[in-house]
């Protein structure tokens, strides 16, 4: 089913859009919104998806222009045969009072030396709304579910949480109730509670105002929860389109399929041999004993106890501000812990390490993009370990390094090469080698995927399964993400403000969570078996 | 392993931001002035007495007259061979001040961004105070205290430019060593020193280079019109500052000795300042290509 | 309001205000020490190079006694800057006189040039700059910012002697190429003799601000508030007034003090050029005669004025933040 482009509000056809040095990034895309409807466009970076919702609103970002194709639009009120074809003066009466926009990032899009009463009554101003201006911004204020009082209007961007700022967005999207509403990844940076939250709020309004609604994601689990139709977009075209459950559960395009293949999903099985996990008897690789750290009057982490057993993967999962990173660097023995005590393999953690010790941890940072040098190449970068911890001679530490780059699927071409050059995934990839190179007991992976588009976190995680299997490196993984814990981990702790407030297998804590915490996650994770 | 996509391959040439650099109209006009004007100071105190026949002491008729090739200055020396000869004292001087400038600043700078703390608020702090004159008055302050002397200058304009290439280059060192690479290297035990050589100082230099431009720029500029004060180099000696100010009482009749030296400065500062800033302009668009 | 002020004494931009204030303080207290230190590298006897070199002893040792010279340093420095505080500024050995006379009219003249070039440049260079920003990537750009560009490379005697090759002598004889005012005169009573020192102390700090509004208004139209705001449907004008130049206040009042400050070093050399009476040309004058006690309070007075304009920048910037202004200390 396509939205008929006679009853669709807005419907794009043959958009093509190229930069000003002539290279073409969108080569002809058709989409359709009908009224009331969510046609979420999914694409990984690059895809040309936030160019593609931009134009609706007769937008393009600097260097990139139009050079083809037209938009109709046929609202409540008002018909355009091409919004692409108006002047400038028209398409500004048309933005934020026809077709309104909510951005990604509600921390740069909201301006910080405004009040929040101002950056939602503007709208209205500009385009003269005929009613009572402070009445409308307390009610559309209402609708997303923030207070209205004088003392919250007269505030400041920065005084709002995540959550707050994206619905202050979305109220002044809303505010002159438009016929098309385009949000662009308004869920990106919040924790799967407020992003449930927001999702909700988002539905809600589009239902009761009949607003077609364009979604631009990169994440099909949202999707599966929240849109009618999808669109998927790859290499600036639409490959595959089709409503939720058509596309979800018979996807045509072997992109498409690709993709879906490669979202995590919390309800599907994963056939993956159980690592010897550690048996009752022996002694734990890593104990963590109490450990705590405090930044002044905070207390960071609390009391923590854990134990990673030789071989294993334990999933440390933890939202922003649980302490996870903090956690899992003090483990690396990148920042000392206040409290508490580490023993590897039965002997305490000294500080500093000795050099066996620095060789037997090691960590993986979550950005690939600032964990390498870039004026070293991979092999330099590689090499940094293997002559500070080792006593390896040169000739040694070559052999090695292409031996590693070779452990994570890189070809020795790779070595002397320079990150600038490599994308997102052959980073990660080198610096996991890296941390490989002086073959450590224990790995720390601490978010290591969630930098890189859905199809190249599957990749990692094979990656890193493959890496456990051949070379038995116990692992910790630590992630916001619940719903990877079944591809890639044995146990689970949960750690919520600075707490581990349940450990357990995968399968016990996610079959039946103790805890209120871990069982809210869960429920407020999205996920693809829940197409509408 | 399933493979959706071939990973995006971004294509950035390596090649040096100086490469770069001169890739732009901008840099390569600024670079034939300023290579015009290093040639005129290095070729022509040989070249000089070949072209006019006089050399630079000699009298070539009375005061201010139209004698010799452009006329004869307040000496009734000759004009023209006075300015081939008096080019070399500015940019050996200038040279000599940036390079103390851009060294002191990049070490200074880097250890105060990087070690952070006391030794950050001492740098800092200690930069302030400096930073509290303009330049000159303090290059005038030492000439008032230790006589005029060349080197002194040198000294004096060097120092105070360190605490100016000390701030940006702690700029740039903070944003550095807050990267993940940084923290990697001290993981495996990088000693500082070779962390501040090898991960950070790389990673530093298109602001570093931009320095070394403006640091050149400013000081030919200070030289000069030190010179130009008479506090800088001393009569009997060709220099193109000492040369305006010994002959603008007599602009009107014999402007050569002004205009010709006065010129050469002008080309030379807007050479040297075309050149950084095609390189900050450079510079800038790397660090946003990275991020 | 008045709950807001009775909060600020403890607010974090109190806080930071008096740490700059303290700091400034601190800063001057560290000039005071280096400029009187300077004179301890003097060579030979103070005394006798105020008296001259015929003086006698007796006379040298009266006005040792006289000066304080016998006393240790300390006591000196500290006497000094008392003399300083209370506008004691020294005796100058080439006008025999005390310096708070020789300076008096000078810094009056000296501060009048300062006023004019950044009350002529400032609306100038601002309205540049901004116009260069809003029409980036235009001729209109290209053409300022290249001419800013080269102006700013030149240094300030070579503007000031190219001028007066163009309107004073060479090419025009418009203007007076040198202050014609007698000495004692004040130099506001013949106005044409101010145009050629400030228009070229204009075109020296000009093109600075000009590339300073252009890099601060161009980044803050490249920020995303500016684009979300363009996609509300507010008119240009708004977009720019409300959402882009707020964003310029902090940086634009720390280019306006870096101006003066610049202009405070700039006037020694144009001043020189021109010969007028300021502040400047004393300075000159008294380095060419190894006058140090006029030097010692010409450079104090100048860091200061660069110290108090900086601190002045700073405010302004932490009061035009309600990143700060708002933040009580408790929710930071």
């Amino acid at each position: 089913m396509t939205a008929d482009t006679t009853t669709a509000t807005i419907s794009c056809s043959g958009l093509r859009v190229a930069t000003t040095g002539g290279r073409e990034v969108l080569h002809g895309v058709d989409y359709a919104v009908a009224p009331g409807e969510i046609l979420a466009l999914v694409g990984e970076s690059g895809s040309g998806k936030t160019t593609a919702a931009l134009a609706a609103l007769g937008h393009f970002r600097t260097g990139l222009g139009c050079t083809g194709g037209t938009i109709a639009f046929h609202g409540h009120t008002e018909t355009h045969d091409d919004l692409l074809a108006l002047p400038e003066a028209t398409i500004r009466g048309v933005r934020g009072r026809l077709v309104s926009y909510v951005p990604q990032d509600p921390a740069l899009s909201l301006n910080p030396l405004l009040r929040i009463d101002t950056q939602v009554s503007e709208v209205l101003v500009a385009h003269g709304y005929t009613g009572d201006v402070a009445a409308r911004v307390r009610e559309v204020l209402d609708d997303v579910g923030l207070p209205t009082d004088d003392t919250f209007l007269s505030r400041y961007p920065h005084q709002l949480s995540g959550g707050q700022q994206q619905r202050v967005g979305i109220a002044a999207a809303f505010a002159n109730r438009p016929d098309v509403v385009v949000l662009d990844e308004p869920t990106t940076g919040l924790d799967v509670t407020t992003q449930d939250l927001v999702l909700d709020t988002v539905r809600d309004l589009v239902t009761r105002s009949r607003t077609a609604a364009l979604y631009i994601t990169h994440d099909l689990a949202v999707v599966a929860g929240l849109a009618d139709r999808v669109a998927v977009m790859q290499g600036g075209e639409v490959v595959e389109t089709g409503t939720v459950t058509q596309v979800l559960t018979a996807p045509e395009h072997p992109y498409t399929r690709d993709l879906i293949a490669a979202v995590p999903d919390l309800n599907r099985a994963v056939e993956r041999e159980n690592a010897p996990s550690g048996d009752d008897a022996g002694e734990p690789l890593l104990r963590v004993t109490g450990a705590g750290k405090r930044y002044g009057p905070k207390t960071v982490l609390d009391g923590i106890d854990l134990e990673l057993w030789p071989g294993e993967c334990l999933m440390l999962l933890g939202e922003s501000g649980s302490g996870k990173t903090t956690l899992a660097r003090g483990l690396a023995g990148l920042l000392d812990l206040d409290d508490g005590s580490l023993t590897l393999n039965g002997e305490p953690l000294a500080t500093p390490r000795s050099y066996a010790q620095l060789r037997s941890v090691q960590y993986v940072f979550q950005s690939p993009f600032a964990s390498l040098n870039p004026r070293r190449t991979i092999a330099s970068s590689l090499e940094v370990p293997l002559r500070h911890l080792t006593d390896l001679d040169a000739g040694a530490r070559e052999a090695r390094v292409l031996d590693m780059l070779n452990q994570v699927r890189l070809d020795e071409s790779f070595a002397h090469r320079y990150p600038g050059g490599l994308s997102g995934g052959e980073r990660q990839r080198a610096a996991i080698a890296r941390a490989l190179v002086t073959a450590p007991n224990v790995l720390v992976c601490d978010e290591v995927t969630s930098a890189l588009d859905v199809s190249v976190q599957a990749r990692i995680i094979d990656l890193l399964a493959t890496v456990r299997r051949e070379l038995g490196t116990a692992m910790l993984f630590v992630t916001h993400n619940i719903a990877l814990a079944r591809e890639v981990a044995d146990r689970i702790a949960v750690l919520q403000g600075g707490r581990i407030v349940e450990q357990g297998t995968v399968e016990e804590v996610l079959a039946d969570p103790q805890h209120s915490y871990t069982r809210e996650l869960l429920e407020h994770t999205p996920s693809m078996t829940a197409a509408r | 392993m399933s493979a959706p996509t071939t990973e995006p391959t971004t294509t950035t040439v390596s090649t040096s931001l100086i490469r770069r650099t001169f890739r732009r109209r901008q840099a390569r006009i600024g670079a034939v002035l300023t290579l015009v004007v290093v040639a005129v100071a290095l070729l022509g105190p040989v070249l000089g007495p070949l072209l006019t026949g006089f050399a630079t002491d000699d009298f070539a008729g009375r005061p201010f007259q139209p004698d010799g090739v452009l006329g004869t200055d307040d000496l009734g020396r000759d004009v023209l061979t006075r300015f081939l000869a008096g080019g070399g004292p500015v940019l050996l001087y200038a040279v000599a001040a940036t390079a103390i400038g851009i060294v002191g600043g990049a070490i200074a700078g880097m250890l105060a961004g990087y070690s952070g703390g006391r030794l950050d608020s001492i740098i800092m702090r200690g930069g302030d105070v400096l930073l509290s004159f303009p330049q000159l008055v303090l290059a005038l302050l030492a000439v008032a205290v230790l006589g005029s002397s060349g080197w002194l200058l040198v000294l004096v304009i060097g120092v105070t430019h360190i605490p100016r290439v000390a701030r940006v280059a702690r700029q740039a060192t903070l944003s550095v060593a807050s990267q993940d690479y940084v923290l990697a290297a001290r993981m495996y035990g990088v000693p500082r020193r070779r962390i501040l050589a090898t991960e950070v100082l790389p990673n530093i230099t298109g602001p570093l280079m931009v320095e070394l431009g403006l640091r050149l720029t400013y000081s030919i500029g200070y030289v000069a019109s030190l010179s130009f004060l008479g506090l800088g180099v001393q009569p009997p000696a060709a220099d193109w500052g000492l040369q305006i100010n010994e002959n603008r009482i007599a602009l009107i009749v014999a402007p050569w000795g002004v205009i010709l030296p006065v010129l050469a400065i002008a080309v030379l500062t807007v050479g040297t300042n075309m050149i950084t800033d095609a390189l900050a302009k450079e510079s800038a668009d790397t660090t946003g290509e990275n991020s | 309001m008045s709950a807001v002020q009775m909060s600020t004494l403890t607010s974090p931009m109190a806080r930071m205000i008096g740490r700059r204030l303290l700091l400034s303080v601190l800063v001057l207290f560290v000039v005071s020490i280096l400029v009187f230190g300077a004179t301890l590298l003097l060579p030979g006897d103070p005394a006798r190079a105020i008296l001259g070199q015929q003086a006698t002893p007796e006379r040298v040792a009266a006005l040792t006694e006289q000066l304080g010279l016998d006393r240790p340093v300390w006591e000196r420095y500290f006497s000094w800057l008392g003399g300083i505080l209370t506008g004691d500024l020294g005796f100058s050995a080439a006008t025999q006189g005390p310096v708070s006379e020789l300076l008096g009219g000078r810094i009056a003249a000296s501060g009048l040039l300062l006023v004019l070039t950044a009350l002529i440049s400032t609306p100038i260079a601002l309205a540049l700059g901004a116009w260069a920003a809003v029409r980036r990537g235009t001729r209109t750009d290209s053409v300022l910012s290249g001419s800013s560009l080269v102006l700013a490379a030149l240094p300030e005697f070579v503007i000031g002697v190219l001028l007066v090759v163009l309107l004073a002598t060479s090419v025009l004889q418009i203007l007076p190429s040198v202050t014609i005012a007698r000495p004692g005169e004040p130099v506001w009573t013949r106005p044409e003799q101010l145009v050629l020192p400030v228009l070229t102390l204009a075109l020296v700090v000009i093109p600075y601000v000009v590339r300073m509004t252009r890099a601060t208004l161009s980044e803050a139209l490249d920020a995303g508030f500016v684009e979300m705001a363009r996609l509300k449907g507010l008119p240009e004008r708004t977009v720019l007034m409300r959402h882009a130049v707020p964003h310029t206040i902090g940086p634009v009042a720390q280019v306006f003090a870096l101006q003066l400050a610049w202009l405070a070093g700039g006037v020694v050399v144009v001043e020189f050029l021109f010969r007028y009476p300021g502040i400047g040309e004393a300075l000159i004058d008294a380095v060419a005669n190894r006058d140090v006690q006029v030097v010692q309070a010409i450079t104090l007075i100048i860091a200061a004025f660069y110290v108090l304009v900086n601190l002045a920048a700073d405010v302004a910037g932490i009061l035009a933040d309600p990143r700060i202004r708002t933040s009580s200390g408790v929710d930071a």
